[in-house]
């Protein structure tokens, strides 16, 4: 459905942009309909700036985005604002995402302003309570409410509603849940699964491998701008074949096995720019090499 | 006996009221224990740790007591805690990536900390020079300004900052949770060796993620809205949790190899009561599925075994 071809995103920096920094290098992979796509990496390895890439807040440097075969990359005007109508973000500050002088439910009136114009008054409403149930939030308690006056999960279920008010085929949701509590987030991930089983593509942006791995039918793992490891899910995870996913796997903290048990693999001498290779079906590994990586066994699972 | 907190209330003051962020927490902290305490945003933790070494002005020390060594400490009164800060009582806060001075070199920020209290800086140098070396940290960075240094790196240094008076309690306010994964793991692990290396006798870790504290901490207590919910040694409170919020806190955390597919998790329903006015008996009942008429009674917090203590009518 949304595929990106080789794309990379340079940023200039420093005084008046003499230097130049690679966020994002040569990175593909494809997004598709039904399915949950976790992207993974840690700070600064150019996660968030693919997410804004493919919701046209930024353009790529070079490489190519297509969305049904059309490029979006040099989309503007009415084009920008049919995808629009298609692919929507939700972010991880919820709180800032709200205008805290509206009320919550005035990103809904947004959304009507700008693509449903004609629709009448009491069809709308009956619209925005259908999307507000089906994020399971009870619409008696959170429409007509401040930001204040809402959690932070129904903050961003209530943004989840507002896409779904739009005909969304694709949602990116960028460490939606990073600012939640332990007990409220999984609901927030629940919904994303619900989502998925209706069809839509969701890119999961998070730096949290669990979370990843509940939810995802594809990783994909990046590392200073590159694809370092994807496929699917199970294969990253069950079998991790770079140095770099295992040091991650290793360093998650878990009940139930001690970091003094999981040994953190050493990283060095793995600097390389190539692109991830197939190393099984639906399993890509970049820099994969069978003699120094893998050592000719199969390395526990995790 | 380390540290024994007892009954203790500390409520913040408030336009509209006052709000009883620990309405009556009593625990205690034996020599070289690492005690996890887990809760989630609003629950007291981090009051609990601010009432234990410097409460600010909003706070107010309502009742109860603190005795470090058989000393009392004076609390609620900051003046009084002067002496005790940083050579007792020591913390790592919540946002060390801003608990340094951006003006100075770091070296001279110490040598300045330092001699605010009494000490000559070249007497502890070279023991500054070890703890940066236990921490991995590079001599270098005493003369750099800490925007210089990574995120990892000022944790790290506000540790061995925090620890330099060899404090016979640390408290470690979510040091890890602003860090990526792998710097997580090993800031924890320095902060662990801290304990190991008898820089520190005891330390309680503050933090909302189970799995983390389940790695380096010997006990672990869980707060609900103020109180204490549970406490029992690490294996016991996540392997066979009593309380009922610890049951669905713990059975809520998707940990890797858990799958939507195979295992589809559930949260807690509802939201903590407000600690304005908070309403009288168990203050977990509105979401609890085991609520009965007697949880309209504040729940004791009993011993149900060996250094397992519980505050629920279901379990006593």
């Amino acid at each position: 459905m949304l595929r990106l071809e080789r794309v990379s995103k340079t940023y200039r920096v420093g005084a008046f942009g003499r230097g130049t920094l690679r966020a994002v290098r040569d990175v593909s992979f494809e997004l598709r309909p039904g399915e949950v796509t976790s992207l993974i990496g840690e700070s600064g390895s150019g996660k968030s700036t693919i997410g804004r890439m493919i919701l046209r807040l930024l353009r790529p440097t070079s490489g190519a985005i297509t969305f049904e075969g059309t490029d979006i990359t040099g989309l503007r005007g009415s084009g920008l604002k049919e995808y629009y109508r298609h692919a929507q973000g939700v972010f991880q500050d919820p709180f800032s995402t709200y205008n805290p002088i509206f009320r919550a439910d005035r990103v809904f009136a947004m959304i009507r302003q700008s693509y449903f114009r004609s629709v009448r008054d009491d069809e709308w409403g009956d619209r925005v309570v259908e999307a507000v149930r089906s994020v399971n939030l009870n619409p008696d308690l959170v429409l007509g409410k401040y930001p204040h006056n809402l959690s932070g999960g129904q903050l961003q279920r209530l943004l989840v509603a507002r896409a779904l008010l739009l005909d969304i085929r694709l949602l990116v949701a960028d460490e939606i849940i990073s600012m939640l509590d332990a007990s409220t987030r999984i609901d927030v991930l629940n919904l994303l699964a619900d989502l998925k089983e209706r069809g839509l593509a969701v890119l999961f942006i998070t730096h949290d491998l669990s979370l990843g791995n509940y939810l995802s039918d594809q990783t994909v793992i990046l590392r200073r701008g590159a694809v370092v490891e994807r496929g699917a899910t199970e294969k990253v995870f069950g079998d991790p074949r770079h140095p770099y996913t295992r040091t991650l796997l290793a360093s998650v903290p878990r009940l139930g096995v001690r970091w003094e048990d999981l040994p953190v693999p050493r990283i060095e001498g793995h600097e390389c720019d190539a692109p991830p290779d197939e190393v099984e079906d639906d399993h890509f590994v970049a820099c994969f090499d069978t003699a120094s990586v893998h050592h000719g066994r199969k390395s526990e699972s995790v | 006996m380390s540290l024994r907190v007892e009954d203790l209330e500390v409520y913040y003051r408030t336009l509209r009221g006052e709000v009883r962020a620990l309405d009556g927490v009593t625990f205690s902290v034996a020599d070289g224990e690492i005690m996890g305490l887990v809760g989630e945003s609003g629950s007291g933790k981090t009051t609990l740790g601010k009432s234990l070494t410097r409460m600010d002005s909003r706070m107010r020390h309502v009742g109860g007591t603190v005795t470090l060594d058989g000393h009392e400490l004076p609390i609620g009164d900051t003046e009084a805690m002067n002496p005790f800060r940083f050579t007792d009582v020591s913390i790592v806060p919540q946002y060390a990536m801003s608990a340094m001075n951006p003006t100075r070199r770091i070296g001279r920020m110490v040598r300045e900390l330092v001699e605010s209290r009494k000490i000559r800086f070249s007497s502890v140098r070279d023991e500054l020079n070890r703890r940066l070396d236990l921490v991995g940290l590079d001599r270098g960075v005493l003369d750099r300004f800490p925007i210089e240094l990574s995120g990892g790196m000022k944790q790290r240094m506000v540790m061995v900052i925090s620890t330099l008076l060899n404090p016979a309690l640390l408290i470690a306010d979510e040091v890890t949770s602003a860090l990526d994964v792998s710097t997580q793991r090993a800031v924890a692990l320095a902060l662990a060796s801290f304990r190991d290396h008898g820089l520190v006798r005891s330390m309680i870790v503050i933090t909302h993620d189970v799995s983390l504290v389940y790695q380096i901490a010997d006990t672990i207590t869980v707060m609900y809205a103020g109180r204490l919910a549970e406490t029992a040694p690490t294996d016991v409170l996540t392997s066979a949790p009593r309380h009922p919020y610890t049951q669905l806190l713990i059975s809520s955390l998707p940990e890797v190899g858990v799958r939507y597919g195979g295992k589809r998790l559930t949260g807690i329903a509802g939201s903590p009561p407000a600690l304005l006015d908070p309403p009288p008996g168990c203050r977990f009942r509105d979401r609890c599925p085991l609520a009965f008429d007697r949880c309209a009674e504040q729940p004791p917090f009993v011993k149900i075994a060996d250094d397992h203590e519980v505050a629920c009518w279901k379990v006593t």
